[in-house]
């Protein structure tokens, strides 16, 4: 056994750890497990995918940047189709969630999503097929990086993107006026009334961002793996894993959940087979909540 | 003679709209006037401030605040027009730094005066900007109390209501927290605070509203109740004298 399968599992720990961020954001503010998060990712990339043809359309081939494999169309497509995640997000919240968050039942809400994210995703399979589709179908040489492990540079791309969003997440809800409220809301949304806050924007603010980084997280995935309508629904459970794990609420704790997720899962492909993969997330779920339900930064609950 | 801070009129609310808590309940605060909220357990106390302050529902009646009615409007708003209120429990983010538990409440501020405001709240409190960045949740019992009234104090309140300030601190600290409250008191600000420490909220109160059951069952100024052995005995459990 070499050391790349630990590169592996960073690759795969940063993607989760992306999505994680939005999960526990969400999960800390909505204050209910919302499943339709995986179909965030699978619909941002596949808007980035449209946007990018239609990119295409009007500056023809896109042209790689560098030594990776494709062009400033899917930055620029990453980067809107964030944004318009965000307003589909924030449009769920509207048109399902906020009409059965008054009743106070966290099941009902965590059962809507679910129902929210099987229509989605069958209609991404409906629009575009569940034929796995590439945002380059070049082939990369994978660089190496000393001690045996070898990085190709779109995955070295991925490690620093996820870095610096990452950061800046963190940041700006540490400093920022608005990453305050998140905070006070998420621990206790009555005070935050009484001290001034507007819990509505705050949910809407959080839903936009959750989406946001949804969307960053499968236009990663897609980038380093392939793009299809399942592809959301499948990185739910590490997902979670990761956020409980990390402690709901904490940035830097699905920062690390996702890094021990995608490592413990790549670790475990070595020894049990890449067919357990999927149990591995599963048996950290298990685990953190019979053990340390409040995860490594967790509070309370 | 000037506007009342606070109107009351007839209000009923709780948390079902068949069985109110609150049963027309009328109060009225003029500027500065400090009134204390008594009476036995489950008597309608918090309910009734917390519907002031927009956090349990209303189900008939009105409340003017500073002459507006402010009936059906929603509780962050208040805090932003200078309605102050001080929860009984979990009245601080416990994991959030002292120093963020005030900007937040500074958030409601222009920008310009947010900074000054939070200095000028540390002056009031000494032992808190010692302490500002420490997690809210590791202060002891009063220096969190004190933070809770901090907090409320920052948005620069007109009207200051605090849900039993001093429950569960020792009497050393409550004598520490009203002492707080009158230096508070001095800026001109009116306040309405529920208390269980009869006798300490009688010493500092101008007038008194005994609520049983939901209902006002005596209204007076302070040391007349405090005075009066018949109310301590029927209302308050004999603690007044």
């Amino acid at each position: 056994m070499n050391l790349q399968f630990l590169a592996d599992g960073v690759i795969m720990g940063a993607l989760i750890a992306l999505g994680a961020v939005g999960v526990t954001l969400t999960y800390s503010i909505l204050r209910f497990a919302n499943f339709a998060h995986g179909e965030f990712i699978a619909w941002g990339t596949y808007m980035t995918l449209a946007i990018v043809a239609a990119f295409g359309v009007f500056t023809g081939p896109a042209h790689p940047i560098g030594a990776l494999s494709f062009g400033w169309q899917v930055i620029a497509a990453g980067v809107i189709a964030a944004l318009l995640t965000g307003l589909f997000a924030l449009a769920l919240d509207y048109l399902l969630f906020s009409r059965l968050r008054n009743r106070g039942n966290a099941i009902v809400m965590v059962m809507a999503s679910f129902g929210a994210s099987m229509a989605l995703r069958s209609l991404l399979e409906f629009f575009f097929t569940s034929r796995p589709q590439y945002f380059s179908r070049d082939i990369q040489m994978a660089l190496p990086m000393g001690l045996g492990i070898r990085l190709t540079p779109d995955q070295i791309f991925l490690l620093v993107m996820t870095a610096v969003i990452v950061i800046a997440t963190e940041r700006f809800i540490t400093l920022s006026p608005a990453g305050r409220a998140m905070r006070a809301v998420s621990e206790n949304p009555v005070l935050a009334r009484v001290a001034g806050v507007d819990v509505g924007r705050v949910i809407r603010a959080a839903s936009m961002l959750g989406g946001a980084l949804a969307c960053a997280a499968g236009v990663m995935l897609g980038l380093t793996v392939q793009i299809r309508p399942f592809m959301g629904f499948d990185l739910l459970l590490p997902l979670f894993a990761a956020a409980i794990l990390g402690g709901i609420g904490s940035v830097p704790g699905a920062v690390l959940g996702g890094l021990i997720v995608g490592i413990s899962e790549s670790l475990g492909v070595q020894i049990v087979g890449a067919d357990y993969r999927a149990a591995i997330a599963f048996l950290i779920l298990i685990a953190v909540l019979l053990l340390k339900p409040a995860g490594i930064f967790g509070r309370r609950e | 003679m000037s506007e009342p801070v606070l109107a009351v009129d007839n209000l009923n609310a709780g948390y079902e709209a068949g069985a109110p808590i609150v049963r027309g309940v009328s109060l009225t605060l003029m500027p500065g006037e400090i009134v204390a909220l008594l009476g036995p357990n489950g008597a309608g106390k918090s309910t009734l401030i917390k519907a002031i302050a927009g956090l349990v529902p209303k189900f008939g009646g009105t409340v003017e605040f500073e002459g507006d009615d402010i009936t059906g409007t929603q509780a962050h708003e208040l805090a932003r027009r200078g309605l102050g209120f001080v929860p009984q429990t979990e009245n601080v983010f416990a994991w959030m730094t002292v120093a963020d538990n005030l900007r937040l409440a500074a958030d409601v501020l222009p920008r310009a005066e947010q900074a000054g405001q939070i200095e000028s709240v540390y002056a009031l409190f000494p032992d808190l900007a010692r302490q500002r960045e420490l997690a809210a949740g590791q202060l002891s019992g009063g220096q969190r109390q004190m933070l809770a009234v901090a907090r409320a104090l920052i948005a620069r309140p007109r009207l200051l209501m605090l849900d039993e300030a001093s429950a569960g601190l020792s009497p050393l600290l409550v004598r520490q927290v009203f002492a707080k409250l009158k230096e508070i008191r001095a800026s001109g600000i009116t306040i309405l605070l529920v208390e269980q420490n009869v006798r300490a909220a009688l010493s500092f109160a101008d007038r008194a509203l005994i609520l049983v059951e939901g209902i006002v069952a005596h209204e007076g100024p302070a040391a007349e109740i405090a005075r009066d052995p018949a109310i301590a005995r029927l209302y308050l459990g004999g603690k007044a004298a």
